[in-house]
């Protein structure tokens, strides 16, 4: 188990945290800077950068290619709020 | 290609090339752009969009910034500044050593006397101008009429508002006379323009389209980088460097010269200049150059250890040997004027510049004494 | 730091091939991928796992136990490749963020990435690209959502829909732009790749099982939700590629995969001052000499990146490649000539149908007419579809280098990889004439080509 957003999601020790998410059917976790627009997965292999997701206090990870780890504390980008 | 003749031909889209067909155009006279690749598409689509006095030395340059400051304050007024991201945030010089802050205020003291504004800060005031800054530096000097804008939006909304036929992809090839030893015509790839007045805006190129007139224009290429952050919330607010910029400015040295520049954007990502090097047109990507651009940028912000950099460009400045732009007619080829050489100031002295050839083409006196910039005071040299 | 004969970047058919000729050559080969485990995009699978049922897994499983005599560096994704040559001739340094790895050669096997174009709802969470499912699949094990739409053109839908369809998921329809009936225009083309016959054929018969319906000149033009996907809109293509008007109709699901071709990642190679030019399907690629030799001296491309063919012909490419290598270094044991001759042939083959393949699925014609003004085009910094054509039609913006410095399109995360093909399009488009060369260069280049922390930048030597 890891946590997002608070929420405990399971993984089964070889999966990126993009498809643990997708598999506990969180879509999206991530609000861009200007238009604070859902994203989520896209090409699932590293390439468009919509997936960043902060993985223990780093931000900005691309969720499709960092493997999850039990404990790993994962939280959702919202980039508008933030003004990243 | 339909003649798209014009009372005045601008050869180079650039930041200047624009200025000068924006000037031009105010004066009453119609303008044709040329340029060999797009709008914005060299020099300036390669720097910092830098409007600065605080790198001044008092001389014919600071007094072409003085007047230039004034008129990109107007132009951000009649264009909007948001639409070109003009940006009145101000500069933050700092110092590094007691040595250097010496330097720094001595500088500062005989710019003040030369109309600057310069406010010195203190090293204990300086997390209020900069919070992220790091907490060993000496002392600063802010510098409120230091800009920023986005140069490749700038010159293309100056452009659209001088109603210029914009010609890109396009090359000058050679330039035709009448009878009478005056220009007639711009040749080009694609044709002819006529006009009888040309303004050579070629920027790194300049020297090139003056030997088509039969003319030699000593401009050389600087070659510098910017490294490009990721977006992120405002860690930096002022454009922030570091005192030792203004001796690599003004320096020749061949080699590696690596000052910070460290600058945030509309865009969220942070600008991290500045290399200088001479090697011509060599359009390698230099790892040592971004390496030193990263490591001083650490140096003064530490927080931006953990930024990602995405993106690196590379770009040439125009110099000529005493570090002054060309400016003003050709004495040898009567309707040809020069406007070039500003080294790494033609964002920020591009208005003042276009001012100046705008007064020229209509027999009206430059705002500035131009007689520091003038084309032919390199023929000593050559 | 020691220096081997060959740095070969990319572990996928074309990277493989090339490594393992030249080291069975007696060239010392170090492979770096951004995976985890080698075999690319195509031969893509879960740690510990083995897959005999994907169709070349035996040509895989034979490259792997191959292995031993090069090094591999798997999550070694490649930031900066600089030229350094000295007496003895070209080198190169290839940075990754854990090493840096010198070679007198350099192949490059970077493969592609799906090929998008935007469309009203194209961002949405829900909808992924058709490769990413399947790297959702095959290298995750997870269904990306539970009612599909597969929707684009090209031969890579069929593997995508079945994949799904056999992992469980509901494929509500496979809506290919394109009439691959077209094929039968190429008889000869086709027949020399019969090996695509059996695996089309293949597919076909699986989708029918699964009960998925195959519709031909049918696009999605639309994706529909609030925060994520709830349905498609999709509508007949004329055999000209333009919206049949009327023809417009409602698909409800909560997932759309989606590619139109494929990209090739070229960036090491233009990092270099490689030569490119556009290919016949519209995507810039490297151009190479017949021994797979780049412009630059040392240099050599396979696979994807000098034009899209699948994995057969990088394969292939890959191994001329590593051929090539060896023979310009001098080593003994290069393939023998009747070998070699055999992959000449298969390659001309392999080609020739590619160069099919790109005549029956092109983009089709229609896409920027549903791009409204609003439609984003570049994700990362959130540029619309207007605020390209305004870039040329206001601001002069000649080519897409130029819609790039005024517009942010293919400046944020991704560099233009997503947005660098619709953004040149559409600025040739809004001006009036074909794309080219010069526009994809606009996006194609980028000197770091990762993102790398400052303080990793600052250090790294």
């Amino acid at each position: 188990m890891f946590t997002f957003d608070g929420r405990s999601i399971p993984h089964d020790g070889r999966q990126s945290v993009a498809a643990a998410l997708l598999a506990a059917g969180i879509r999206s976790w991530r609000g861009t800077r200007v238009e604070g627009r859902r994203r989520g997965v896209f090409c699932g292999i590293g390439v468009c950068f919509d997936c960043l997701v902060t993985v223990n206090g780093v931000p900005s990870q691309r969720a499709c290619l960092v493997v999850a780890r039990s404990g790993d504390v994962i939280e959702p980008q919202d980039e508008l709020r933030e003004g990243t | 290609m339909i003649d798209a003749g014009a009372d005045v031909v601008v050869i180079g889209a650039g930041m200047t090339g624009a200025a000068c067909a924006y000037y031009a155009a105010r004066a009453g006279l119609t303008v044709t752009v040329v340029d060999r690749a797009g709008v914005a598409s060299g020099t300036t689509g390669a720097g910092e969009g830098n409007i600065l006095l605080s790198d001044k030395s008092p001389g014919p340059e600071l007094s072409l910034a003085l007047h230039s400051v004034a008129l990109w304050r107007e132009l951000g007024e009649t264009v909007g500044d948001a639409q070109i991201e003009l940006e009145r945030k101000g500069g933050l010089v700092v110092a590094a050593s007691a040595t250097e802050h010496d330097t720094l205020s001595a500088f500062a003291d005989r710019q003040r006397a030369a109309g600057v504004e310069a406010h010195a800060v203190a090293s204990h005031e300086l997390p209020g101008y900069e919070p992220h800054l790091s907490p060993h530096l000496v002392g600063a000097v802010h510098y409120p009429q230091d800009m920023q804008v986005q140069s490749m939006l700038a010159a293309a909304h100056l452009l659209r508002a001088a109603r210029a036929t914009v010609l890109t992809g396009i090359c000058v090839v050679g330039l035709l006379w009448d009878g009478t030893g005056g220009i007639r015509a711009v040749r080009t790839d694609h044709g002819l323009l006529s006009t009888t007045r040309v303004v050579n805006a070629a920027g790194v190129w300049a020297g090139r389209v003056a030997a088509l007139a039969g003319v030699e224009l000593p401009i050389l290429p600087r070659r510098g980088f910017v490294l490009v952050t990721q977006p992120l919330p405002e860690l930096v607010r002022h454009k922030v460097y570091a005192a030792g910029y203004v001796a690599n400015v003004e320096r020749s040295t061949a080699g590696l010269e690596i000052s910070p520049v460290v600058e945030g954007t509309r865009a969220g990502t942070i600008l991290i200049g500045s290399s200088r090097e001479h090697v011509g047109f060599d359009p390698a990507m230099s790892l040592p150059a971004l390496r030193g651009l990263a490591a001083a940028a650490i140096r003064l912000f530490p927080i931006l250890g953990g930024v990602s950099a995405i993106r690196a460009y590379r770009g040439f400045r125009p110099y000529s040997p005493d570090h002054l732009p060309i400016i003003g007619a050709d004495k040898d080829v009567p309707g040809l004027f020069h406007a070039t050489g500003h080294e790494g100031a033609g964002i920020g002295l591009a208005p003042a510049t276009g001012h100046a050839i705008a007064a020229l083409l209509t027999d009206r006196r430059p705002h500035v004494d131009l007689r520091p910039f003038a084309p032919e005071r390199h023929h000593v040299h050559l | 730091m020691s220096t081997y004969d060959l740095v070969v970047i990319g572990a996928g058919p074309a990277g493989l091939g090339a490594a393992v000729t030249a080291a069975d050559a007696g060239c010392r080969v170090a492979v770096l991928d951004a995976g985890p485990r080698p075999g690319g995009q195509y031969w893509r699978h879960r740690s510990g796992a083995d897959a005999p049922s994907h169709t070349d897994w035996a040509v895989f499983a034979g490259l792997r136990a191959r292995f031993d005599q090069l090094d591999h560096h798997p999550d070694a994704a490649v930031w900066f490749v600089e030229s350094r040559p000295d007496d003895v001739g070209p080198q190169f340094a290839v940075h990754t963020h854990s090493t840096v790895v010198y070679g007198r050669r350099l192949v490059i096997a970077t493969g592609a990435h799906d090929r998008v174009v935007p469309f009203p709802g194209w961002d949405l969470p829900g909808v992924v690209t058709a490769g990413g499912a399947q790297a959702l699949l095959k290298g995750q094990g997870v269904v990306f959502a539970r009612r599909v739409v597969v929707g684009g053109t090209g031969p890579f839908l069929l593997p995508v829909a079945t994949g799904l369809a056999d992992a469980g998921a509901t494929v509500v329809g496979v809506y290919e732009a394109n009439n691959p009936v077209q094929y039968a225009r190429h008889v000869g083309a086709v027949l020399g790749a019969a090996s695509k016959l059996t695996e089309a054929g293949r597919y076909g018969w699986r989708m029918l099982r699964r009960r998925v319906p195959y519709r031909r000149r049918m696009a999605v033009v639309a994706a529909h939700g609030d925060d994520q996907l709830v349905g498609v809109t999709v509508a007949a293509i004329s055999p000209l590629g333009s919206v049949v008007p009327g023809s417009e109709r409602h698909v409800g699901c909560d997932g759309l995969a989606v590619g139109f071709g494929f990209t090739p990642q070229v960036e090491v190679a233009v990092a270099l001052g490689c030569e490119t030019f556009m290919n016949r399907d519209g995507s810039l690629v490297v151009r190479i000499g017949p021994d797979q030799a780049t412009s630059v001296p040392g240099v050599y491309a396979a696979g994807e990146v000098t034009g899209v063919g699948g994995a057969k012909l990088a394969l292939v490419e890959g191994h001329l490649a590593g051929d090539a290598v060896a023979r310009s270094l001098g080593r003994a044991r290069p393939l023998r000539a009747g070998e070699r001759s055999r992959l000449l042939r298969i390659r001309r083959r392999l080609r020739r149908f590619a160069a099919v393949m790109h005549a029956v699925h092109p983009v089709p014609a229609f896409w920027p007419d549903l791009c409204d003004d609003q439609t984003l085009v570049c994700r990362c910094e959130e540029v619309s579809a207007g605020a390209v054509r305004q870039a040329v039609r206001e601001l002069s913006a000649g080519d897409a280098r130029g819609t790039k410095l005024l517009t942010r399109a293919g400046m944020g995360w991704c560099q233009g990889r997503i947005c660098g093909y619709a953004t040149a399009c559409l600025t040739a488009r809004e001006a009036a004439r074909p794309v080219s060369s010069v526009d994809l260069q606009g996006h194609a280049s980028r000197t770091l080509m990762q993102p790398i922390t400052l303080a990793d930048l600052a250090g790294d030597d």
